[in-house]
């Protein structure tokens, strides 16, 4: 999606390029502007996770980080993208960032064979990744090239700690309210998101739900996924993980049916939140000995625990 | 003294391209009635045709988003700062 906004910066005569990010975006429009030959700034709240800020300065963007949330970040930005001539990501090339993340939906179908799925669960933030998603499998469609149309539910997760758009999709609610974040699925934290209304149209003209998890939840999501795929997620996959496990519970999917999990971020990028919650190294000295005693203990011989 | 008002862009075309006003203390109820007597034709962008806010329009006063506050019954006293933004994206 930067990629795409990104060629439209350049397109329009841009030299300078920013964004407002809970992290992520900050390292893609970091990366991409130091290859395109962009001057960058980067908007972040002022605590996100090492990994994230890492991953933006190491490209030479300017990190600005913001003595506020999200939100506040986000309104400095409207302020300053009416006052200097940037290229802001989400703002006045909104609309190609967004479109941008259409492939996420394209790439699904392609990877499933040409085919749709049931049911697709999107972590939602500002709430736009769910309902691209939702209009990339359709476009797909329209060109026909999906077999078996799209008739995909749309599921939106978030964290229990910021959860406008779950809260307002499963108290049936027109508007939904702003919260202030406060969870650990820092990259999911927007409590006031730009696009809640459509990501709340799409889970419901597709026939989806919703649903929000505890911080404990969100760690035993990230551990599930990585003891059972091999994959290691960062706290918006847990979340993501989390949720579609209560919605199965909840009945909604059928054995045969398949279920797409977005997986949307590294857990690299946010170790702090899993220190200390993922197990234990065992220390041993450099001999057999000490190996073998170490076997014997009662937590290795039950071996590899989920 | 008066309360600030912070005009985002895409309505300067009703403020002559003032990127501030001066409106007088009240609600944010008053707030929009005045700004529409004093830049006609900037209500509509503002609010819908009950009258209520546009749910993609926030309003802030002193950094804080009125939702949080009184909502529209929010009261704005001189000095201080009211912030006008349209919702934006992120991730
Ligand atoms: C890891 C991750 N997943 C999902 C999202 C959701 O994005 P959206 O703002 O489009 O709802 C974000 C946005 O920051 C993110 O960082």
């Amino acid at each position: 999606m930067v990629a795409c906004a990104l060629t439209k910066a350049r397109e329009f005569g841009y030299d300078t390029v920013a964004c407002a990010s809970t992290g992520n975006l900050a390292n893609s429009v970091a990366a991409h502007s130091a290859e395109g030959g962009f001057r960058a700034y980067i908007f972040i709240p002022h605590d996100l996770e090492q990994g994230k800020v890492l991953g933006t300065l190491l490209y030479g963007a300017n990190v600005l980080s913001v003595n506020g949330n999200y939100d506040e970040v986000n309104r400095l930005c409207a302020e300053a993208g009416d006052k200097y001539g940037w290229a802001f990501v989400n703002i006045n090339l909104r609309p190609f960032y967004g479109d941008g993340s259409k492939s996420f939906g394209y790439e699904i179908a392609e990877q499933l064979g040409w085919k749709a799925p049931d049911h697709v669960i999107v972590p939602c933030a500002g709430g736009s990744l769910i309902s691209k998603i939702y209009k990339g499998l359709n476009e797909f469609d329209r060109l026909g090239l999906i077999d078996g149309g799209v008739s995909t539910k749309m599921y939106a997760a978030q964290a229990k700690g910021c959860s406008p758009i779950t809260t307002a999709i499963k108290t049936n609610a027109e508007v939904f309210r702003p919260q202030k974040p406060n969870t650990i699925a820092k990259s999911i934290a927007i409590g006031n998101p730009a696009d809640g209304y459509m990501a709340m149209d799409t889970v419901r003209k597709s026939g989806g739900w919703a649903d929000d998890v505890t911080e404990e939840e969100i760690i035993d999501g990230i551990r599930l996924l990585g003891r059972t795929e091999g994959i290691f997620t960062e706290t918006a996959g847990g979340v993501t993980v989390s949720v579609a496990k209560k919605l199965a519970a909840q009945g909604r999917f059928k054995p045969d049916e398949i279920v797409v999990i977005a997986i949307t971020g590294n857990g690299l990028k946010t170790q702090e939140a899993v220190v200390g919650k993922l197990g234990e190294t065992f220390g041993i000295q450099p001999n057999l000995a000490s190996l073998e005693a170490a076997l014997n203990t009662e937590k290795l011989l039950a071996g590899v625990g989920v | 003294m008066a309360v600030n008002v912070l005009v985002p862009t895409p309505l300067r075309k009703f403020t002559n391209n003032q990127d501030t006003v001066l409106v007088a203390p009240g609600t944010i109820v008053s707030l929009v009635a005045e700004l529409e007597q004093q830049f006609p034709g900037i209500n509509k962008s503002l609010t819908d045709d009950s009258g209520e806010l546009r749910r993609f329009i926030n309003v802030y006063v002193n950094e804080e988003d009125i939702r949080f506050l009184e909502g529209k019954n929010t009261p704005i006293k001189d000095g201080d700062s009211v912030s006008i933004i349209p919702a934006i994206a992120g991730g």
